[in-house]
């Protein structure tokens, strides 16, 4: 019998882990969390359930239907607060692990070398750097949505909700049902732009009506709680002293370049900025996967990458939103299980949800005029509180093109995040900077070396190796 | 009144009725429901902040809320660098959220 690990245990791979089992694999999921569903079915703990839940998700009866199974399945191990540090591929694939409550001091190493491995590790918001951006009470699009959904606690009173993309709508919906008062919700695209993405073969839109259902339904929510969505406007300052107490609001061109005399002061105790997302890549990297021109793994038609017995689904393909996830991961575990064919109706949804996100990619993508609203004070690193000043000088001193130069001298995206929150948005900066707008090596942000910072001593633990590939399984 | 728990009562999801923990937060005491991250039973009192920064001793809160950027670190039961958002609270956990501050004096000598 085949041994197939999946890391991550939001829709793709709890798909992949179903999907896997029905073509007769044992199956190990390892999760970060101590919940399975991943961010997008984020829900209160075991310990307080609630009766209706399912009114805060989209396809919750599909998240039960899959956990109930997976969790009833003597042959699937749910490993809960794995964080999983590395992947090696010295002899077959191997993945380390370490178990147990999240930065604790006393967890277990575990290995696996399974016969293949189903990467859904999934996305984090990307939320461009803004003056004010690191005071509390600014934050990303998901942590109100888990404060909300995990905890059923409002992030503010008036909250002002900006950037870019249809996840706006169901932030502000979580929002308004843990109790806010959304004071608006700022798209820095244009009508214009996002006509412009959604309009090409709108029939293609069809195959996707569920999803249309669900933007439709944020839509009707808005009326409902006459919040204004606003085009062409984004938050380009946040205030306080200790805490956020005003925004500063701008129309901003296409290219979202903030326009002068557009600014208005908005009083608000918490602002939610989500730009676009950014695949958790780490783990794909450490594994040799080959990515795409885009930055997202890059598979093939059956999820594989090209690292031989490792497979990608979810988000870190590209950004699709949960059907496609769904459909990926249920392709991903056949595959992986070492089935020849993989169920035509999830390669149908695959197909038709992908079109999907390249829409929604076309409509609300980032531009590049977004630089126009920072300030040489603007804080960009966060962890090492960087300024555009301390890159800008840095940049013209060296005249450096390199973003590794630029790192080592400023130790911009060197600090504990290792460059998760500001690392692409520094390569922007840089390449605004550069005469030919592009770096002259070919350093990302996203690679590094661990994949979670670990504590010295747990580093030095000797790992347990578990479930030898063919061989020794149990 | 700025950040702050959702009644039970006022809920359309109706959570069951639950155990409370009770932590410290730089000696006060504060409590929440078990099952809930440090920095939720925090913001749940309206307040924001989980730390200082080293260098420009600056307020720092939740920001990613998904472990992700390492923003709400605290110090649990001594142990420095926990993230706030991602551990959950038990009954008698003492948070301290000014350690990267008092550390950095301690820094400075060892570096000079």
């Amino acid at each position: 019998m085949r041994n197939v690990v999946i890391i991550g245990a939001g829709p793709a791979g709890l798909a992949a882990a179903h999907s896997a089992r029905i073509a007769g694999s044992n199956v190990v999921l390892l999760d970060s969390s101590d919940a399975l569903g991943g961010q997008f079915w984020r829900h209160l703990p075991d310990t307080r359930p609630s009766r209706n839940e399912k009114l805060l998700h989209h396809g919750w009866a599909k998240f039960q239907k899959l956990t109930v199974s997976l969790e009833s399945d003597e042959l699937v191990r749910i490993v809960r607060g794995a964080q999983v540090w590395a992947i090696d591929t010295l002899d077959g694939v191997n993945v380390h692990a370490i178990i147990g409550e999240p930065d604790g001091t006393q967890r277990t190493h575990e290995m696996f070398a399974p016969d293949a491995l189903i990467l859904a590790t999934g996305a984090h918001d990307r939320t461009l750097p803004f003056p004010g951006w690191d005071l509390p009470g600014v934050f990303t699009g998901g942590a109100a949505q888990s404060l909300a959904k995990g905890e059923r606690l409002a992030v503010g009173e008036r909250v002002i909700v900006a950037g870019a993309g249809p996840f706006l709508l169901p932030v502000a919906q979580s929002l308004v049902r843990a109790g806010s008062r959304v004071v608006g919700v700022l798209e820095a695209n244009r009508f214009s732009q996002l006509v412009r993405g959604w309009s090409p073969k709108p029939w293609q839109l069809f195959g996707a009506a569920s999803k249309g259902g669900e933007l439709a339904g944020y839509v009707a929510g808005h009326v409902r709680h006459r919040i204004p969505y606003r085009l062409g406007h984004a938050v380009i300052a946040a205030h306080g002293t200790d805490r956020v107490d005003s925004v500063t609001t701008a129309r901003v061109e296409a290219n979202w370049q903030p326009i002068a005399g557009t600014e208005q002061k908005v009083q608000v105790d918490a602002v939610c900025v989500s730009h676009s997302f950014t695949p958790r890549l780490e783990l794909a990297i450490a594994a040799g996967c080959e990515l795409t021109s885009e930055r997202f793994v890059k598979v093939d038609d059956r999820q594989r990458t090209s690292t031989q017995g490792v497979f990608a689904a979810g988000e870190i393909t590209g950004i699709g939103g949960v059907d496609l996830a769904l459909a990926e991961g249920e392709i991903a575990g056949r595959h992986a299980a070492g089935t020849e064919s993989a169920p035509t109706s999830a390669k149908r949804r695959r197909r038709i949800f992908a079109g999907f996100a390249r829409r929604i990619e076309a409509a609300h993508g980032i531009r590049p005029g977004w630089t126009g609203w920072l300030e040489d004070s603007t804080v960009i690193c966060r962890c090492e509180e960087v300024t555009l000043g301390a890159i800008r000088t840095t940049a013209q001193r060296t005249e450096s093109e390199s973003l590794r130069s630029l790192k080592l001298s400023t130790r911009a995206g060197l600090g504990i995040c290792q460059g998760r929150m500001c690392g692409r948005s520094v390569e922007q900066i840089l390449c605004s900077f550069a005469p030919e707008g592009a770096l002259r090596d070919d350093t990302s942000s996203d690679h590094r070396p661990i994949a979670s910072p670990l504590r010295l001593g747990e580093l030095a633990s000797r790992p347990r190796p578990t479930m030898q590939g063919k061989e020794h399984h149990d | 009144m700025g950040a702050r728990m959702l009644p039970a009562g006022g809920d359309r999801i109706r959570p069951d009725t639950t155990t409370t923990v009770t932590i410290t937060v730089d000696g006060e005491p504060a409590t929440g429901i078990t099952g809930q991250s440090i920095a939720g039973i925090v913001m749940a009192g309206d307040r924001l902040d989980l730390r200082r920064t080293a260098a420009g001793d600056r307020p720092r809160g939740v920001f990613c809320g998904i472990g992700v950027c390492f923003d709400c670190l605290v110090e649990v039961n001594g142990v420095q660098d926990v993230r706030a958002c991602q551990r959950k609270a038990r009954d008698g956990d003492a948070i301290n959220t000014r350690h990267d501050h008092d550390a950095t004096p301690q820094a400075e000598g060892g570096a000079a």
